[in-house]
């Protein structure tokens, strides 16, 4: 009875040693992005061993709440998949900066019989989501596709229904290369689609492309990869057909203009290697930071993200950022006042 | 003097005297909780729509009576019209009554009136277990295999023989309004069933006894004695099953194809009111948009209330002198 009192005692002394030290920990909040998400909380999860004092609470609620909640200061960071514009930026107390983590790509996903290899160019797909092109052997398709019998039927276009930066990065990219789309449709998050039918999420995209003969839409690369899905080469603005990869998505990041802001888009980008719709994640601290001690900690973190968060990325199917681009966006981190 | 009272009390009534005169305490109290429990319910759905117009008032001041009768959703232009988010909550949650009642109220008589004892008991349990299904998983079990399946045997069925309707013409790719419909169908059909059964159980026997002795068949006594005796309950069971089918959200939207167009054929896809809040509201980020989408929140809370006051009304009318007041 005696032994059993006594491992009660160091039981209970354990305990409150434990939730002594928790709380002597420091919790940094974030949330934003569901699109980084696997990474991030690798990374958080790696980062403890380096220093366990600091631990990170990230919810991944969407890129527009990422955004309100770092302009409203309830959080740390911020994370998003699109870069802020200029009218939420002007709505922030204080400098925000845009540190760019990784990056992703959409593939153009479909299904027909024997699911064979195609190619696509900015025409090509600027047509059949406008709802000009509907045909499989629409002429445009099958002058790219030399060999390929393609079926007399609908293209069912498939789309995102709800907001995302997947949706973000693939608008961006028509409206860069088809005025038309440009005019009548936009870049946003969601846009109002001239044609097809929006599935919820990429497990909803992916879903009715697999389950509808003859349908057409994009998902992100990382879902195709895993769901090995197929997936087309497209052609790029130096006008060769490149296969979506983490390689030509680093290739689409290193020749893009990047401006010091970091609020880029490598969509369209130039270069022979590099893939047309790719996209980066931000996350989004402010310059000034208000408290010392968390600010000193948040600041260790992302220069750990760069140099040493950045070689894990492939392993989970992101896109690394080139060299470069990392040595700048740390000379950013060293800006970052207490 | 008192004292006098008293003891000539005792002397007639002994055990009553000794009482104290009967507190009114726990009456009061009861009155005064159950009023304020039945007023916080009121309370909290003035707080809802204060709160919704509240945050979407820019929205309404700025699009004001377009933004129910305009049907461009455009988010990049900034132009927001709700129509055919109303148009598509109301469709399907129509459809989903046309199948959903007519099933629910003849699987409730079955088991309350037909069904042998020893299968009643795991019908109920089956069909409860049908209520516990999380909507998302539902949802896609819609899109995996609802879908391919309606769309190579009962749609191409419905179009060769109803195809010169409008209802049922057009091309058909799967996710549509008709199958948004019939997923809420599934969802309501528990709710109105289980109601169904307990207001059909409560119907006194005396009913169902009277109609035999005056040589009513089976199928009468169930109808006259029993369906049209209990018509106003099995009509409040349809109604929490409509206020159901209008909030539905995760399972329509993953089958119904997210398409904010008014079309008449149920082939084509639609979009609803609370699809497009779950769709959209995450990765809002302008202020306009969000005001939009919370105004979308306020739309859906009035089409329910107006359809609720609807049914009240149209309740009224049928049950109007006939039906007994006790089965409720």
């Amino acid at each position: 009875m005696m032994k059993f009192r006594r491992r009660i005692f160091l039981g209970l002394a354990i305990a409150l040693g434990l939730s002594a030290s928790a709380s002597a920990q420091m919790t940094i909040n974030g949330a934003g992005a569901t699109f980084p998400y696997p990474i991030y909380s690798k990374w958080f999860d790696e980062y403890a061993k380096v220093d366990p004092s600091a631990r990170f609470n990230y919810q991944s609620i969407g890129s527009g709440g990422g955004q309100k909640q770092i302009l409203a200061q309830t959080v740390d960071f911020g994370a998003s998949d699109g870069p802020m514009s200029d009218e939420n930026l002007a709505k922030a107390p204080g400098k925000l900066l845009h540190i760019p983590t990784v990056a992703g790509a959409d593939v153009v996903a479909y299904n027909l019989p024997g699911n064979p290899a195609l190619k696509f160019d900015a025409d090509t797909i600027a047509g059949i989501f406008l709802g000009n092109i509907k045909k499989w052997n629409d002429p445009k398709i099958t002058a790219l596709n030399a060999g390929v019998s393609l079926p007399d039927k609908d293209i069912v276009v498939v789309h995102r229904s709800d907001g995302s930066g997947t949706t973000y990065i693939w608008t961006d990219y028509l409206s860069k290369i088809s005025p038309e789309w440009k005019s009548k449709v936009g870049t946003n998050t969601s846009v109002n689609w001239p044609t097809g039918i929006g599935g919820k999420g990429n497990e909803g995209v992916a879903g009715q492309i697999k389950q509808t003969p003859g349908a057409l839409g994009y998902v992100e690369l990382i879902y195709a990869i895993q769901n090995k899905m197929p997936y087309a080469d497209i052609k790029n603005s130096a006008g060769s057909f490149v296969k979506p990869t983490l390689e030509s998505i680093t290739a689409a990041m290193a020749t893009a203009q990047i401006p010091d802001d970091f609020r880029f888009s490598i969509t369209n980008a130039p270069g022979e290697n590099a893939y047309p719709i790719a996209g980066a994640t931000w996350l989004l601290v402010y310059q000034q930071q208000k408290d010392a001690t968390k600010g000193k900690k948040l600041v260790e973190f992302l220069k750990w993200a760069q140099k040493e968060g950045e070689k894990m990325a492939k392993d989970l199917d992101y896109a690394p950022l080139p060299e470069d681009l990392q040595q700048r966006v740390l000379k950013r981190i060293d800006e970052i006042k207490m | 003097m008192s004292a006098v009272t008293v003891e000539e009390a005792d002397a007639i009534h002994p055990a009553q005297a000794r009482m104290s005169p009967p507190s009114r305490f726990a009456d009061k109290a009861f009155y005064w909780l159950t009023l304020s429990m039945a007023f916080a319910v009121v309370l909290l759905v003035i707080l809802i729509g204060w709160q919704l117009g509240q945050g979407s008032w820019q929205a309404i001041q700025k699009f004001g009576f377009h933004f129910v009768a305009t049907s461009t959703w455009d988010p990049v232009a900034e132009q927001y019209g709700a129509l055919p988010f109303i148009y598509g909550t109301a469709i399907s949650s129509l459809i989903a009554l046309l199948i959903a009642v007519p099933l629910s109220i003849a699987t409730a008589a079955y088991l309350t009136e037909l069904a042998p004892l020893w299968i009643r008991q795991p019908i109920v349990s089956l069909i409860e277990m049908l209520a516990a299904i999380p909507s998302v998983i539902l949802g896609l079990w819609g899109i995996f295999v609802m879908i391919p399946w309606l769309r190579d045997y009962p749609f191409p069925f419905l179009q060769r023989i109803l195809g010169w309707t409008p209802f049922f013409s057009g091309p058909i790719y799967g996710p549509c309004m008709l199958a948004g419909g019939i997923i809420v169908a599934i969802m309501v059909l528990p709710i109105i069933t289980s109601v169904s059964r307990e207001i059909l159980r409560s119907v006194p026997d005396l009913q169902r006894e009277a109609a035999y002795a005056l040589g009513a068949t089976r199928w009468e006594v169930t109808r006259i004695a029993v369906l049209s005796y209990a018509r106003k309950g099995l009509f409040g069971a349809v109604i929490l099953g409509l206020g159901r089918a209008l909030g539905e959200t995760m399972a329509v939207t993953m089958v119904i194809g997210n398409t904010p167009q008014i079309a008449a054929s149920l082939f084509k896809p639609g979009y609803t009111l609370a699809s497009v809040i779950a769709n959209e509201f995450t990765e809002a980020t302008t202020d306009m948009y969000l005001q939009a989408l919370i105004e979308i929140g306020l739309v859906l809370f009035g089409v329910t209330i107006l359809i609720t006051l609807l049914a009240q009304l149209l309740l009224k009318t049928i049950t109007a002198g006939a039906a007994p007041d006790r089965v409720q």
